[in-house]
């Protein structure tokens, strides 16, 4: 498979990609698959529909798989299930990601639903980057849905990313917590112009001690909408806690709505959520360091998103 | 070098009605001295740092820098001509670094000179090189992060102001010992340093006593200094607290 320039562009964007990655990978562009299993590793197309298996062997250590999808068609709509199943005891890191590039004027989209079982005493980091371009007046659109079975005793990071430039995206994540099983979530997300998110999060803390955070980073540029929403449901004892943090500007808005659900005495749950502008202060400090106030504001920008 | 000509800044309060913070001052910095401004709290310091800095602007006078007016000048400007101000309170920010931010104060630096700026406010670059300048720091840390970035920064003219606040008594010293160094090492720079200080104060080569918006005395410090030391050591004749006359203390 040869990659244009656009693609490799994309491909280095949301997943770090220079070239063809080492051991297993799947890079789908446009609806089209390539892939290479490893010997720890197995890819596997699904027969039913589409999207892949991803089987990593029980004890498998340090190593990673890249899934990049990337659409370049205008009006292509793109649909995956895929599956994770991260064996016992192993310890992997999984690079997703969407690039999106709309130069028409037909809406593209990728609707990804990820399931993931992480068997006892795994450990899974899970990064996953959207990012769109494109001068065409088509709408860039993703949608992913996230399902996460935390089994005994294994944890799990997830960094999930919005760049910048996807119009639309309605983000669905679910996640089953069993017994000294940990998830962590990290959703950094960036609107601008007259974009719309939505991101709902629902952590089902199941098993005794186990544990959930979710830290949401956005900003709100222009005139684009932010909705998100944090739920945390302790079922036993366990601990959880969801923290939001988002600057507005321009004539955005924002929504930020945690919920928490204790049905045990045990349960310690938290929240914290704040919603505010660029303090002048910062401004100003960054200012006096020699940065104008368009660089001070975009050092600002970046450093909350990283 | 420096020159402020009759300035005067009124801010608006609380309730919307413009106060008179500073007026008529009237302020000479020579190249490659170090000054104290001293005062009592709310007497107007800050106010004529930030004048100095463009974070206010003076709504009477000037301010020359070099012979320049740079009275409209914005922030930015002023600073890439050669100001630098130490805040009296650092703005905290999630997610920058503190070696990101050393290499906005000094674009170009090495990272073994940042390393050098941390440990000379005493700080351990292998602690601190990749910490976020976020709630995590302590109050002290902040200060002293916070003078490493404006000496890194090397700019002809550096306000620091209350550099002693929120840092232990250990380092206060250290702290001193920089600045003075630093202010001496033959690069002709000045410094200005805000303070209540007794430790501070006597180092410098002039004093500036501040209160109630204007500039009561100035000069050497051997001058100066005698007047103001015994109310600052044991603060007990502050104007509005003792209802006496400010600074009354005689020279010995």
């Amino acid at each position: 498979m040869k990659y244009s320039p656009l693609d490799s562009k994309l491909l280095e964007t949301i997943a770090d990609l220079h070239g063809i990655p080492q051991g297993a990978f799947n890079i789908r562009k446009d609806g089209e698959g390539f892939r290479q299993s490893s010997a720890n590793i197995e890819i596997i197309p699904k027969k039913d529909k589409p999207g892949i298996d991803i089987v990593v062997k029980p004890g498998t250590k340090d190593e990673s798989v890249h899934i990049p999808v990337i659409l370049t068609k205008s009006g292509l709509k793109d649909l995956v299930y895929n599956t994770f199943i991260i064996g016992e005891d192993a310890d992997v890191t999984i690079i997703a990601g969407c690039g999106i590039h709309n130069s028409g004027e037909d809406v593209s989209e990728h609707d990804g639903i990820h399931e993931f079982f992480v068997k006892s005493g795994a450990r899974l980091k899970y990064i996953e980057r959207h990012y769109g371009q494109g001068d065409g007046t088509g709408r860039r659109v993703l949608n992913p849905t996230t399902i996460v079975t935390v089994e005994n005793g294994a944890y799990v990071e997830m960094e999930m990313v919005q760049i910048k430039g996807v119009d639309n995206t309605v983000r669905n994540t679910d996640a089953f917590i069993h017994d000294r099983g940990a998830l962590k979530i990290i959703e950094r997300l960036l609107t601008h112009g007259e974009q719309e998110a939505v991101s709902n999060v629902t952590l089902n803390l199941l098993g005794l001690d186990a544990s959930g955070q979710v830290l949401s980073r956005t900003v709100a540029q222009d005139n684009s909408n932010q909705l998100f929403k944090a739920a945390l449901v302790g079922k036993n004892r366990c601990s959880g806690h969801v923290e939001c943090d988002s600057i507005i500007m321009g004539a955005a808005q924002i929504r930020a709505i945690p919920g928490l659900t204790a049905e045990s005495a045990e349960a310690v749950l938290t929240h914290e959520a704040a919603i505010g502008r660029i303090a002048g202060d910062q401004l100003i400090k960054l200012m006096t360091l020699g940065l104008d106030e368009q660089e001070a504001i975009d050092t600002i920008l970046a450093a909350f998103l990283r | 070098m420096l020159e402020l000509r009759n300035i005067g800044l009124s801010l608006n309060g609380e309730s919307g009605e413009a106060k008179e913070i500073l007026r008529n001052i009237n302020l000479t910095l020579e190249e490659g001295k170090l000054y104290g401004i001293t005062g009592p709290n709310g007497g107007g310091k800050t106010s004529i740092a930030k004048v100095i800095m463009g974070i206010f602007s003076a709504t009477q006078g000037q301010v020359l820098f070099n012979g320049e007016d740079i009275t409209n000048l914005s922030i930015t400007e002023r600073a890439r001509k050669g100001l630098a101000y130490a805040f009296q309170n650092p703005p905290r920010f999630k997610g920058i670094q503190v070696e990101e931010v050393m290499r906005i104060a000094k674009p170009g630096i090495d990272e073994m000179s940042i390393r050098g700026y941390l440990r000379d406010v005493g700080l351990c670059p292998e602690d601190y090189l990749a910490r976020d300048l976020g709630a995590n720091l302590s109050g002290g840390e902040t200060k002293r992060l916070e003078v490493a970035q404006v000496l890194a920064k090397e700019s002809q003219l550096t306000i620091f102001d209350e550099p002693e606040a929120g840092v232990d008594l250990w380092t206060i010293q250290k702290l001193i010992n920089l600045i003075v160094t630093r202010h001496r090492g033959g690069a002709n720079r000045t410094a200005v340093i805000i303070s209540h200080n007794e430790q501070f104060l006597p180092v410098c080569d002039e004093l500036v006593l501040v209160a109630d918006g204007e500039i009561q005395e100035q000069g050497p410090t051997n001058a100066i200094w005698p007047l103001i030391r015994d109310d600052i050591i044991c603060d007990c004749q502050i104007r509005n607290q003792c209802g006496g006359g400010f600074y009354e203390v005689q020279p010995s």
